[in-house]
């Protein structure tokens, strides 16, 4: 096991209160698991994301475990997660075009990093140079500034920076959402080739464009509202969903797993509740066509078969 | 690189004809008879030396020549630095006159300027660091930024020169002295010159630091600020970034500072009684001496015109974002 994540609660605090971001999520990733993050717009993918690496001033870690290869990692102690980061934990933002600080011309930023995160770039440097040819990148964009790049190349830019430690774990979020569709295929197929070479160990690929992450990942976890609903093997996911959240969500797919339509979340009807005050038992019982009794207690989530986690009362 | 700034040249140039033209045109095309007004303003009791005058200006106005000749002889003179003699202390020419003042105001105002602008950026940048400095510093500021100048003056003058007697209170420099490279006249005029320097400087103090911490902490929520953290990259880091990055807006401030160096001078110089081109235009004013008016407006222009073309080609050196632009954009 790579990643192990157990009953993690990370709350925003705002002045209204506590957004409940992530409500008690629990999941693993092995070594070489490619895991897309599917849900609506809001269910906390991206504060997942950042509860791997960084908690950012507003949010709070309230519960729950991480461990990375065997290791806790301390992701409240901000401080001893620095040696983590980007030497075992990687990220690709969701803001990746405008990650590079504009007025460094990219190459001396690396180096400044590098060096200020105890690496010689000298030593990776004719990796650095590798890395930027696999993705169709001239290395001589090194000595550009981030503005003189279109989108993608920064996209990608970032893509090589982010891994250039060959972390254990690379979040990548919604690294394909800002491009156009054949350079989108092209970015997704090279995390997979960086994958395979080893750069990174596994990853967490967050997406709204399910038919994409369909061809690339190889697991599929479903978010509703701060909670996991379903996670399992790309396939079954896709053409076996048991959670009714994701099989509405699959549903509402023009085409499932077709290569010819993108797949964009979309059209179930009403919205997902607040989180700021979230009702208890199942979040998704206001929506879900089955719902009975039952669903104002929390459905736990189980292992309904192998490799195939839910967490809903009709399934269990 | 070049191109860019020869096109700024031109734009430049041309500002500077159509200043100077506008100049000319002004007393020129006034209602009334310039001469008669200015002379009237003069106090010149001999009749003789106000005939040689009369006949002075009025052939200056050239007014029996055509236009256009006269325009060609306007700037055939400025190019010659004839800008012609003045009313108010005849027989001197306008150019002497403003050459004497011109030290005074550069010598106020950009030490002023720049040293309010190094001392505010550096402060803010603290400011933007630490809870309890920015919680002195920020009000402090604020109430800098909104003291009216001429209380501060007051202030300052009453305060310091007269009630403590430490500083002089007016002029540049002692009437008892005369002008002369000794330490007693140096010391004399760095006396004369603190007051009013101090006053300028603690004004814009408060409007820099403010400004500089504001940046550096949207600099700091920046994205890019945030992905280096989240690789573990240390403060140090990221805060040499944002500083660099906060100070290419304060630049741009800087620059516009520079540009209403003159506005500035005024109210400073009448405040503190300062022999610079402020006081200079204000008694210009009251006689009515139009060719020395003529005379200050045009540097005062050439000035402006200046510092901001240094700004600008500063700026090209720095931020990678105009130099792009100017190469014709991105791939
Ligand atoms: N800084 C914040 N302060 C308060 N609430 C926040 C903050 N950031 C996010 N949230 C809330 O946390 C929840 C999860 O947000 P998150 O950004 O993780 O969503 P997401 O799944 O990544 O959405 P998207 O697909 O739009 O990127 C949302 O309900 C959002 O309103
Ligand atoms: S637990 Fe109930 S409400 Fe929730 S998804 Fe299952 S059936 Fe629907
Ligand atoms: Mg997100």
């Amino acid at each position: 096991m790579t990643l192990r994540v157990n009953d993690l609660k990370v709350y925003y605090q705002t002045l209204r209160g506590d957004v409940h971001a992530l409500d008690g999520v629990t999941f693993d990733l092995a070594d070489g698991e490619i895991m897309g993050l599917a849900g609506e717009s809001g269910c906390g993918k991206t504060t997942l994301g950042k509860s791997l690496i960084r908690l950012d001033s507003r949010m709070r870690h309230v519960g729950g475990t991480i461990e990375l290869d065997g290791k806790d990692v301390p992701i409240a102690d901000d401080n001893a997660m620095v040696p983590l980061r980007y030497h075992e934990i990687s990220l690709i933002p969701q803001y990746a075009m405008s990650a590079l600080n504009p007025t460094r011309k990219i190459g001396r930023m690396v180096d400044e990093l590098l060096r200020a995160r105890g690496v010689r770039p000298a030593d990776v440097a004719d990796e650095l140079r590798r890395r930027l040819e696999l993705v169709g990148l001239d290395p001589d964009v090194l000595n550009r500034f981030p503005i003189e790049l279109s989108g993608g190349m920064k996209q990608r830019v970032v893509m090589v920076i982010s891994t250039l430690l060959d972390p254990s774990l690379l979040i990548a979020d919604e690294v394909t959402s800002a491009l156009d569709v054949s350079t989108q295929r092209a970015v997704a197929e090279s995390m997979v080739e960086f994958r395979d070479r080893g750069y990174v160990k596994s990853m967490i690929f967050v997406t709204h464009d399910i038919s994409l992450v369909y061809q690339m990942a190889d697991t599929i976890m479903v978010m509703y509202a701060g909670h996991v609903v379903e996670k399992a093997p790309a396939g079954t996911v896709i053409n076996e969903p048991r959670h009714p959240y994701t099989q509405m969500l699959i549903g509402a797919l023009p085409e499932v797993g077709t290569t010819t339509v993108q797949g964009r979340l979309e059209g179930i009807p009403g919205t997902p509740p607040g989180l700021l005050d979230p009702p208890t038992g199942c979040r998704f019982k206001d929506r879900c066509p089955m719902a009975f009794s039952k669903c104002s207690e929390q459905p736990p989530l189980v292992e309904i078969e192998p490799g195939h986690w839910a967490a809903c009362w009709k399934t269990g | 690189m070049w191109r860019y700034i020869g096109r700024k040249l031109f734009v430049y140039l041309l500002t500077f004809i159509v200043a100077v033209t506008i100049n000319w045109m002004i007393p020129r095309f006034m209602p009334g008879d310039p001469v008669r007004s200015m002379l009237s303003r003069a106090q010149v009791s001999d009749p003789e030396a106000l005939e040689r005058m009369t006949n002075y200006y009025n052939d200056v106005f050239g007014l029996d020549t055509p236009l256009h000749q006269q325009y060609l002889s306007f700037w055939s003179g400025l190019f010659r630095g004839d800008l012609g003699i003045s009313t108010m202390l005849y027989p001197e020419p306008v150019l002497d006159i403003i050459l004497r003042s011109v030290p005074y105001t550069l010598g106020l105002l950009l030490p002023a300027i720049i040293l309010s602008w190094i001392v505010g950026n550096r402060f803010g940048a603290f400011a933007a660091r630490s809870k309890v400095l920015d919680n002195t510093v920020l009000p402090v500021g604020y109430v800098l930024t909104a003291t009216p100048y001429m209380w501060l003056a007051l202030l300052l003058a009453w305060s310091l020169g007269i009630i403590a007697g430490i500083f002089p209170v007016a002029g540049g420099y002692s009437f008892s002295l005369r002008p002369e490279f000794s330490w007693l006249f140096i010391s004399d005029l760095l006396a004369h010159w603190f007051l009013p320097f101090l006053s300028l400087f603690i004004v814009a103090l408060g409007g820099w630091a403010i400004g500089m911490r504001n940046m550096i902490i949207y600099e700091l929520e920046a994205d890019y600020a945030n992905y280096l953290q989240a690789l573990g990259a240390p403060r140090k880091l990221i805060r040499r970034y944002a500083f660099r990055n906060a100070m290419l807006p304060q630049i741009t401030g800087l620059a516009v500072q520079l540009g209403t160096l003159i506005a500035g001078a005024l109210l400073t110089e009448i405040v503190f009684n300062y022999p610079g081109l402020g006081t200079l235009i204000l008694s210009s004013l009251n006689s009515r001496d139009f060719f020395l008016l003529q005379g200050i407006f045009l540097f005062v222009v050439v000035g402006v015109l200046v510092a901001n073309f240094i700004i600008d080609i500063v700026y090209v050196l720095i931020d990678p974002r105009t130099r792009v632009q100017m190469t014709g954009g991105s791939s």
